[in-house]
């Protein structure tokens, strides 16, 4: 009996409480910068892409909504020929992004990727590919690789020693 | 010709409050549970209730095939026409009301009665076992709540020494009776939940178990007669309150009794939601032992004692 007038009690006191409703459209809510949202392509320092075109993130998709062609440059380095995700089946696992070796896929805070035709929802390369860095600044795949690809060249990248020249004798 | 016009201004008024009412459930449940409920429709999101009724008639009014059709389609009605009709007795004001009944308080009894006709009809015609659940559970309910329901205004009725709705008022010039009749106030509030199916009561409905109980099958306007019907109940219920416990129209002179009447009904309507708001539904047994057990010797007892106080002060 009294625990009943005191719950009637208590729901009446929650007409003073702060609402926990965020009246979305009008007021957005905070997201955090590492929010699994809309995903975009990255490229490094020097404004090249970053996408090696390794296929590792088709394979990680456990939805299959990544599809990409890899081609080579005139120095052999490799790069997307197109790049294209279908966001009507993306879940944004992020498993991509954690799949990447570098850093060129990424998960953004955007989500409002509402669209009134259907194929407006798969993006292609231009879609995807932003002029920033993203998350991960100063990083530079090639230069970490142990080939050279037009970045640098062989023995200069970073945490890398000078090429030993195997067949001269004075070493 | 003036009769006519009470009678439409009785039942526009009561039909806007009852259909206003879906706004006001919706936001004082929302209030008490700290979301914001409808507010995109219109200023406050008022015009929400009338989205809804024009989404309501376009609706397919459907009938299923293996209804008992004539039953199935009179069944809303009567719940409508039962409440509708209570509201001839209920004295807004000391010369705002549509019938100066001796027996009103009798004829209130007798309609709330016929509702169940409703609610047993409208659950057996649509053929399905959970209608059929809820109406059974419903006609228990009625049953149980109708009987001390008459029993706990027994005891306005003697200190009024009148079944008179507008003299039951009068007679509270003094004193409001809920102070001398508190346990008949009590009981008459449990019993009107009860009666309106409203949470806690709603056995009948008791989404989670019987889908929506008796109106399961219903869709369209037929639906929407049920569930305006049960705001109509609940304002009726709590302007019987107002009527028989707390004065009716009297009140401080300084604002018309008009308003001192709408003021504590809205009141008591704003409790029901409370009351939504806060409590979980009993189990069906726990319902019919509360009923049986406890609210009957109470209100036995009251009119006892009731009884014997106005005896003795003879």
């Amino acid at each position: 009996m009294f625990s009943i007038l005191r719950s009637i009690w208590l729901t009446f006191l929650h007409a003073f409480h702060k609402r926990e409703t965020v009246g979305y459209p009008e007021k957005k809510p905070y997201l955090p910068p590492r929010y699994r949202g809309r995903i975009v392509l990255t490229r490094d320092s020097e404004g090249n892409e970053r996408c090696v075109a390794c296929n590792l993130c088709a394979a990680a998709c456990p939805v299959d909504c990544i599809s990409l062609q890899a081609t080579e440059d005139e120095n052999g380095r490799r790069y997307p020929e197109f790049f294209r995700i279908n966001f009507s089946r993306c879940i944004f696992c992020g498993l991509c992004e954690e799949a990447c070796p570098t850093y060129a896929i990424q998960l953004t805070p955007d989500f409002e990727l509402g669209e009134y035709d259907r194929q407006s929802m798969v993006y292609e390369k231009e879609h995807l590919l932003i002029s920033g860095e993203g998350k991960y600044h100063g990083y530079n795949f090639y230069k970490n690789a142990g080939v050279d690809m037009g970045v640098k060249a062989k023995g200069e990248g970073e945490n890398e020693e000078p090429t030993v020249d195997l067949k001269s004798l004075l070493k | 010709m003036e009769y006519i016009f009470i009678i439409a201004g009785v039942l526009l008024i009561v039909l806007t409050i009852a259909a206003g009412l879906i706004w006001v459930e919706r936001r004082l449940l929302a209030l008490w549970q700290d979301r914001y409920g409808p507010n995109r429709v219109g200023p406050f999101g008022l015009f929400q209730v009338l989205a809804d009724m024009i989404k309501i008639f376009f609706k397919e009014d459907w009938i299923p095939p293996f209804a008992d059709k004539a039953v199935f389609v009179i069944a809303p009605g009567i719940l409508m026409i039962s409440i509708l009709l209570t509201f001839a007795i209920i004295p807004f004001t000391d010369s705002f009301f549509v019938l100066d009944s001796n027996i009103g308080l009798l004829f209130f009894l007798g309609n709330s009665s016929l509702g169940v006709y409703s609610i047993v009809l409208g659950g057996w015609a649509s053929n399905n076992k959970y209608s059929l659940l809820g109406s059974i559970r419903a006609s228990a309910q009625m049953l149980t709540y109708e009987v001390f329901m008459g029993l706990s205004l027994m005891g306005v009725v003697m200190m009024s020494d009148s079944f008179n709705l507008r003299e039951i008022v009068e007679a509270q010039r003094g004193m409001w009776f809920v102070f001398p009749q508190f346990i008949g106030f009590v009981v008459f509030l449990i019993a009107g939940v009860a009666e309106t199916h409203r949470t806690p009561f709603d056995i009948p409905e008791a989404e989670g178990e019987l889908v929506a109980g008796y109106h399961s099958e219903y869709s369209g306007m037929k639906f929407g007669m049920f569930f305006v019907g049960e705001y109509l109940g609940v304002t009726l219920i709590s302007t019987l309150i107002v009527t028989l416990f707390f004065g009716g129209w009297l009140g401080p002179s300084f604002l018309p009794p008009a308003f001192w009447f709408f003021f504590k009904t809205a009141f008591f309507i704003c409790f029901f939601v409370l009351l939504r708001a806060s409590l979980p539904r009993p189990r069906y047994d726990q319902l019919m032992d509360f009923g049986w057990k406890i609210l009957l010797p109470l209100v036995l007892l009251n009119i006892l004692v009731t009884g014997a106080i106005i005896l003795y002060l003879q």
